[in-house]
């Protein structure tokens, strides 16, 4: 899933100075998952924006709403009759969904309140980490199923640098060497073979080199 | 302007807190009537959205009285609660009220006298602190006095 984070508190209410009557708007996707900004999330921050606002004298008006997805059309078409009357949609979702709301909504402000952080999962409740880096060539056939690109800090493609010590990267001794992981699998695995085969350098297109990327199931397109 | 009576919520689990102020009644004991119970279940029904719509419909302070750690009747509601209330003082601190203006206790339903003592000493913590800024009465009074 799409990890998220707050934005921190400040920076939400310098974006919203001014205005008197805006939308928190959810999403119950991903960041309802990471507990960033789903339902949950939007009342809390709800309440605290009104708060600040109420302590500082000058009031604000909050819809509180959550949509199954912001990053579908269908779904964000759910508050086409409330956008119209108010000045700006804060929206919880990543980064996705905030663009999906103000390519819909061109007459409003649409503002993030999250840092859109990384593709990862949870090791347990409320505990995220990076597992993808959504490089759009995927290795983990040769690599045992652990990422090289995304868990070895320089994305090396063939083996472990000299900064490796102990199966953890120099970078920070609670931070797995990636490569220490993936030959350690590779050997209960039996497929050694696979690290003999040289990765060939990385074709860096099929990452954000390329451009905005898109995919088209043309069996579904009318 | 009269002295400030603040208003208090208190959350509090039907299995301890709840029990140990009836007791506290049972018993005749005194505690500030500035405490407003809400009966919960288990204090792991709190979450941050109920202790800040309690302090932005105007209390002055809140607190979650739980069982004892170890011997709550769900076996870790209170433990679930608790890092629950921590982080909300957080939250709170972000729009600028002070983090002891929200608490979390731990009791048996057989405190009735700590429940008093509880009452009384949170109560005299919030009248230090003063009124919250998003207590209403309050802050009209000290508009009309500016």
């Amino acid at each position: 899933m799409v990890i998220g984070e707050r934005k921190p508190f400040d920076e939400i209410t310098r974006m919203l100075e001014g205005h008197k009557k805006i939308v928190v708007l959810g999403c119950g996707g991903c960041v309802t998952v990471c507990l960033t900004g789903g339902h949950d999330e939007v009342r809390v921050l709800s309440s605290q924006l009104r708060m600040a606002r109420d302590k500082a004298g000058d009031p604000i008006e909050i819809i509180e709403k959550t949509v199954e997805r912001q990053c579908d059309p269908e779904y964000i078409e759910e508050v086409h009759d409330i956008v119209p009357h108010i000045d700006a949609v804060l929206s919880m979702a990543c980064g996705a969904g905030v663009q999906f709301m103000a390519e819909r909504y061109t007459n409003t402000p649409v503002y993030p309140a999250l840092n859109t952080t990384f593709v990862g999962g949870s090791i347990k409740e409320g505990y995220y980490v990076e597992k993808c880096q959504t490089c759009g060539e995927c290795k983990l056939y040769y690599t045992a199923g652990i990422c090289p690109i995304a868990r070895c800090s320089k994305s090396l493609l063939n083996g472990p640098c000299g900064g490796s010590t102990k199966g953890a990267c120099e970078i920070d001794p609670q931070v797995d060497c990636a490569w220490q992981l993936i030959i350690d699998r590779l050997k209960s695995l039996n497929q050694m073979d696979r690290y003999e085969d040289i990765m060939a350098v990385n074709d860096w297109r099929t990452n954000r080199d390329g451009g905005p990327r898109k995919m088209v199931r043309e069996d579904f397109q009318r | 302007m009269a002295e400030f009576e603040p208003i208090i919520v208190a959350f509090c689990c039907h299995y301890c807190a709840y029990g140990a102020a009836d007791l506290a009644g049972s018993m005749r004991l005194e505690y500030p009537s500035n405490i407003r119970i809400i009966r919960l279940p288990c204090t792991g029904k709190v979450t941050p959205v109920f202790l800040l719509r309690a302090f932005e419909k105007g209390a002055d302070g809140v607190y979650v009285a739980g069982c004892l750690e170890g011997d709550c009747h769900f076996i870790q509601g209170n433990l679930v609660a608790k890092p629950r209330v921590n982080y909300t003082k957080k939250l709170i601190q972000e729009v600028g009220l002070e983090p002891e203006r929200l608490e979390m206790f731990n009791m048996s339903a057989a405190m009735g006298p700590r429940f008093a003592e509880v009452a009384r000493e949170f109560t005299e913590r919030i009248k230090v602190l003063g009124p919250s800024p998003l207590n209403k009465k309050y802050r009209h009074a000290s508009n009309r006095a500016a």
